[in-house]
């Protein structure tokens, strides 16, 4: 691993740690009382100070000291938590992650941050005060600034390192690390430990048997000094006590140290560490503490900050492995997993043409292994495809935030109630739903609830409630934001869009209908732009941004009562099951889980329907669609007509065809720009004999076939 | 003093490096442990922590026997680099007078 590739790592569990940070923050402003939620905040701050200390990242560490200060006294009972503390730690939590981005990306934070920086230390401190009047004790982070009564008068860093005996011959040389030392700064002393050193004719001259207590006068700061070790990270156990440390990271230094207490003092001495005096205090401290009472070393180490084991590279495993601990998972770039599907797609094909050869063939044992070998196929791209998909509870559970905050800055009481948040989809629509959402979520808060005076006229609870659910729905993932609001103004929207030529004054559209007007580009009712969601950005984007997706945005409201947005997406971008069909020629695939039955029709009943647009099933009008005449297919001559019945969001049509040719494991291979706006067509994919079959939209031609049924039904 | 004493000498040059550990090591610990032991070591060019910890346990070994343990001459990188590493027992061996009265 490298250093860049540590840096990220930190970066992506610092975020995760910092939404930890923010979902116990939240939690806390309905239970400000539980001191799991406390301990949870507190524990996020730590972990990230401690690294961003591991990793030189002053800025980080420094700020987050004094976050971590306050909830110290919080977590102690001495600070109760109020809507003020939880709306500061919040911004803290801002700041910290700004913080963290920008030491990662190696760039100094600007005027703003900096000031905003500023502002929350402030009233950090100013919490500090509060409460006990105690001092607030000394930190190792605060010890160039106040050096205390318990810091040692030494004014070089202390580095002591101990070398794993196979340095030397992996080409490393303790003497050209202090050379490199040197140059950082002034090697005041340094004392060989040679105490492993065993007599000339038992020792093998290959093993490092060589460990330092170095004490070097520097300006630089601690990441420069850990540099020089960078070569040594996994090779040494390595300590650095910065100038004038506290007393207690000494007592832990010795603790550490293999050699002999006493033996450790003395070097210590020598090296101009401790003076004569400091020791006889440390080590009659350490006595004083009964054994069973001390703090482990590595506790103490970590509260001391300095590096206990290999630095960096220790830290970030560490870390990670605590977490992985708890949720047994792996990282994987997304670049292996995304080619890793694009593999699976190739065997589905492949596994095609071999299907399709063993059935010209009528090889019958080959027909028999091919079944097999193409069920395991198929098992391999559910799970290859399951790899992709992650639970939308994290992209629901960011949404706390932002009703909270937007709550506030509207004056109104918002809950946000969150279901279905287990429900699977597809990462790469889980990263472009977030806008979508945000702009649903925000609309409602703003345009769908009422103020808190209107609810209380429409005896409604003052509270309003916005709500976030998603659901499996036939091969989609349906998710809904809703709100129990006014709901839409029908009238007003009417008004609106024949004010704006939309519609024709004497078009009679059904309140479903007024409501779908929202969608359309250039329609917005909001009488006064908010900072909230009027930002020139209308729900023709959203639908625009979902139907980029493969997917569609319908919307239901009842006046008085509230409006609920639903958004329907595929579950993955990249393999069905599809189904199918001849038409003419050519083969066509339908998504199987679109397809609910197929019902032969017969000569008589072509008859009948030759003109018709609908024909009557079971007691139900159901429109339809002569793929034929739409795709402009030569004709088939005779044979009997097949209609595929389809349905989706709720609506079905009948698509007639020539031949069904079964269920067909569909790669999707994207269309050309050229295609681009060819209707009825979704995409293409490769048939096993190696022609292109077209995937048919299958919600634009349910609309279509509704349509023309309606147009027939009203001349 | 005790005129009894052998006085051996040896002289090292080139690398007093970990490539040529293993054979020091075999020339060192060859060496009668009874006998004064000087070194002339102004033909080294170079030095890493494997050399550095072969002439310290040499020392070692002569000062647990009782004998005289002399750097004669010593090249300005070895010095360097003792004193780099702060073996103090090293550098004084190097500066110390011929045991003469």
């Amino acid at each position: 691993m490298n250093l860049e590739e540590v840096y990220i790592t930190f970066l992506n569990e610092s975020r995760e740690l910092l939404e930890a940070m923010e979902a116990a923050l939240l939690g806390m402003e309905g239970a400000p009382d539980d001191p799991d939620l406390v301990n949870a905040v507190f524990r996020a701050a730590h972990t990230i100070k401690g690294s961003s200390g591991v990793f030189g990242f002053d800025a980080v560490e420094a700020f987050t000291h004094h976050v971590e200060s306050v909830l110290d006294r919080v977590r102690n009972g001495e600070l109760s938590v109020t809507d003020d503390l939880i709306a500061v730690m919040l911004a803290c939590r801002d700041h910290m992650g700004d913080l963290v981005e920008a030491a990662v990306a190696g760039a100094d934070t600007d005027a703003t941050v900096q000031a905003t920086g500023r502002g929350l230390v402030e009233q950090l401190v100013n919490w500090l005060g509060q409460g006990a009047a105690e001092p607030v004790p000394p930190t190792p982070d605060d010890r160039s600034a106040t050096a205390s009564d318990s810091a040692v008068a030494n004014s070089c860093w202390h580095i002591s390192i101990r070398f794993n005996p196979d340095v030397l011959q992996a080409g490393l040389d303790p003497l050209a690390l202090l050379r490199f030392l040197g140059r950082t700064g002034e090697l005041v002393h340094v004392e060989p430990v040679l105490d492993t050193l065993p007599p000339l004719d038992a020792m093998d001259p290959e093993v490092c048997y060589t460990g330092l207590e170095i004490a070097l006068r520097s300006d630089v700061d601690r990441s420069a000094i850990e540099d020089a070790f960078e070569f040594f990270r996994d090779d040494a156990t390595l300590h650095i006590l910065p100038p004038r440390a506290p007393m207690d990271e000494y007592l832990a230094l010795i603790d550490a140290l293999p050699e002999e207490e006493m033996r450790i003092g003395e070097i210590l001495v020598r090296t101009g560490a401790l003076t004569a005096a400091e020791l006889d205090v440390a080590l009659g401290r350490q006595q004083q503490t009964p054994a069973p009472l001390r703090e482990p070393i590595g506790q103490m180490l970590g509260e001391a900050g300095t590096v206990p084991t290999e630095v960096v590279q220790a830290a970030a495993d560490k870390q990670q492995r605590a977490r992985e601990a708890s949720r047994q998972s792996i990282r994987v770039d997304a670049d292996k997993l995304d080619s890793l599907i694009n593999l699976v797609g190739e065997l589905v094909i492949a596994g095609a043409t071999t299907s399709l050869l063993a059935q010209r063939r009528g090889d019958e044992e080959l027909l028999e292994s091919n079944s097999v070998m193409t069920r395991l196929v198929e098992e391999i791209r559910d799970s290859a495809l399951r790899l992709r998909m992650v639970q939308i509870a994290d992209t629901f559970n960011r949404f706390q935030r932002v009703v909270r905050d937007v709550s506030r800055d509207l004056g109104k009481a918002v809950r946000l109630e969150i279901s279905g948040g287990e429900t699977e989809l597809d990462k790469t629509v889980v990263e472009k739903i977030g806008d979508p959402l945000m702009h649903l979520v925000r609309n409602a808060m703003d345009h769908g609830l009422e103020d808190t005076a209107g609810r209380a006229t429409a005896g409604k609870p003052e509270q309003g409630t916005v709500r976030l659910n998603a659901y499996h729905d036939s091969g989609s993932i349906v998710i809904e934001v809703s709100d129990d609001g006014r709901g839409l103004n029908t009238d007003r929207i009417l008004a609106k869009a024949r004010e704006k030529g939309l519609v024709t004054a004497n078009q009679q559209l059904t309140p479903q209908e007024i409501a779908r007007l929202i969608f359309e580009p250039g329609f917005s009712t909001a009488e006064q732009v908010t900072n909230i969601s009027g930002r020139g950005v209308g729900m023709d984007v959203v639908k625009r941004n979902i139907e980029a997706l493969r997917g569609t945005v319908d919307v239901e409201s009842s006046p008085g009562e509230g409006t609920t947005f639903s958004i329907r997406l595929p579950l993955t971008l990249a393999i069905i099951d599809g189904f199918l069909v001849g038409v003419g020629e050519s083969s066509y695939v339908i998504p199987l889980d679109m397809v609910i039955e197929c019902i032969e029709v017969t000569d008589e009943e072509r008859a009948e329907h030759v003109d018709a647009h609908y024909i009557n099933l079971r007691g139900e009008v159901l429109p339809f669609l002569r793929l034929h005449d739409l795709f402009d297919e030569s004709a088939a001559g005779h044979g009997r007509e097949n209609i595929v019945v389809v349905q989706y969001a709720g609506q079905k049509a009948g698509l007639v065809v020539d031949a069904l040719l079964g269920e067909f494991q569909t790669v999707i291979k994207p269309l050309g720009k050229v295609f681009r706006n060819l209707r009825g067509v979704s995409g293409a994919t490769i048939l096993g004999s190696g022609e292109v079959a077209v995937i048919l939209d299958v919600p634009q031609l349910i609309q279509t076939a509704s349509a023309q049924a309606g147009t027939r039904a009203a001349a | 003093m005790s005129g009894t004493r052998n006085t051996e000498t040896l002289a090292l040059d080139g690398e007093l490096t970990i490539f040529r550990a293993a054979e020091l090591k075999t020339l060192l610990a060859g060496l009668s442990p009874r006998s004064a032991l000087e070194l002339n070591l102004e033909g080294v060019a170079e030095v890493d922590t494997a050399g550095l910890q072969l002439l310290e346990a040499a020392r070692r070994a002569a000062a647990a026997a009782g004998a005289p343990f002399r750097l004669r001459t010593a090249s300005p990188a070895l010095i360097d680099a003792i004193r780099l590493m702060g073996l103090h027992e090293l550098l004084l061996a190097v500066a110390a007078k011929e045991e003469r009265a």
